[in-house]
């Protein structure tokens, strides 16, 4: 069994979760990284992605939306913006912001915000994989 | 001296208004247990946030930042936190007192986001811009609203229209003590004191990069937290006030009451002596 550390998600609102896990994996603006215990300190700044919690007695997931990272060795802490649990997120609301992100990026009109439509989508992608 | 009926009116005129203030206490009781509630969950936030921030800062202190340092222009932004409801006792008042008896900010020079109706009459009364007016943000606060806000205040401070930022709100210490503070969150500073371990710490991405995106995030979480302090602490306010009122209330009716015997009294004195007056006269 592979040594836990302390794990604290943390809101604006609450605290989210706080316990030991073997494992946690999310998605950076560098990339998906995977935590264990005794990383190198670092702070990460996060992309909409799913996040996965392994603890001793299993994996959790969620859909981690904004905000950074603070991993020390033997503690992390996760300053998320926005996260949700898999039975709070909206299917239909996430696969229909889905498609209205993929057509404004499609379109290429002058006026549309592509980072801010490629943002919606990872979003929107997040919440749909989190379920699957 | 007053007549009797007039003591009697003006008594329970008080003592409707008593109800009132008893009343409204006991709302702002029980709100204030929420919204006390709600800003110690979202205390952790806050900390790790500062500390964070602070830490990083404290290791890349020598970096070049626009956010690190003042901007060319000599407006300011305030963002002003009251109350959309009076009553409160000087919980407003307070708190726009902090921003027109502060030397340091020229009413020429001001630009004001005001969170609450009363801040932006009074403040609008004294001549002071208001840019923009926020009174719903209060009622039901979403951390969406406050990043909206926080981004207008940064591309406003990106244009160059602004130099620094600051936010004005009521922190609350504990149930019977408020205490209006005013600080800046533009440009930050970070705080000196190092005390703690100087463990090396990575950034990925790099540190102007890192600086870039978290600051928007902190500036928001102050502006959040702030809110959730000066709810608590405007119900806090509104509590004690009308605590008051109603023991004044109180005061005055047993002085009022003491005074209609009184005259109760008299005028059954006088009727007697005036009875005995007119059969003495007849015997």
């Amino acid at each position: 069994m592979a040594d836990t550390f302390a794990l604290r998600i943390i809101t604006p609102d609450k605290v989210f979760y706080e316990g030991d896990v073997e494992m946690v994996e999310f998605n950076t603006t560098e990339g998906g990284v995977g935590i264990y215990k005794n990383h190198e300190p670092m702070t990460v700044i996060i992309r909409p992605g799913v996040i996965t919690i392994t603890e001793p007695e299993g994996e959790k997931r969620a859909a981690l939306h904004a905000g950074f990272v603070e991993i020390l060795q033997d503690k992390v802490t996760i300053l998320a913006e926005s996260i949700e649990w898999p039975d709070e997120i909206d299917v239909e609301r996430a696969q229909s912001a889905e498609e209205r992100a993929r057509e404004r990026i499609a379109s290429k009109a002058g006026d549309v915000d592509i980072d801010r439509a490629s943002i919606a989508l990872q979003r929107a992608l997040a919440r749909i994989n989190c379920l699957k | 001296m007053a007549s009797m009926r007039d003591i009697k009116r003006r008594r329970s005129s008080i003592q409707g208004t008593q109800q009132i203030t008893k009343a409204m206490k006991l709302v702002s009781t029980v709100k204030l247990q929420r919204a006390r509630s709600a800003a110690e969950k979202s205390k952790y936030y806050f900390d790790s946030m500062y500390r964070t921030v602070n830490s990083i800062l404290s290791r890349v202190g020598h970096i070049e930042h626009r956010y690190l340092v003042p901007g060319d222009s000599p407006r300011k932004a305030v963002v002003v936190i009251t109350s959309n409801r009076g009553l409160a006792g000087g919980y407003n008042s307070n708190v726009v007192k902090l921003v027109t008896r502060n030397d340091a900010l020229k009413k020429e020079d001001l630009d004001i986001y005001c969170i609450g109706n009363k801040g932006r009459e009074t403040l609008a009364r004294h001549g002071y811009t208001i840019r923009e007016d926020l009174p719903d943000v209060i009622e039901d606060p979403l951390y969406s609203e406050v990043n909206a806000l926080t981004a207008r205040l940064l591309e406003s401070f990106e244009k160059g229209e602004i130099g620094e930022i600051y936010l004005a709100y009521t922190f609350f210490k504990n149930t019977v003590s408020q205490e209006p503070r005013l600080i800046k969150l533009l440009p930050v500073v970070p705080e000196e004191s190092e005390s703690e371990s100087n463990a090396i710490m990575n950034f990925e991405p790099e540190d102007v990069e890192a600086i870039e995106m978290i600051i928007p995030k902190y500036i928001s979480s102050l502006i959040y937290g702030g809110l959730k302090e000066a709810i608590a602490s405007e119900n806090g306010a509104r509590m004690q006030a009308m605590d008051n009122a109603t023991s004044n209330a109180e005061e005055m009716i047993d002085k009022l009451s003491l005074m209609y015997n009184r005259a109760r009294q008299g005028s059954i004195t006088q009727e007697l002596t005036e009875i005995i007056a007119g059969s003495e006269a007849i015997s």
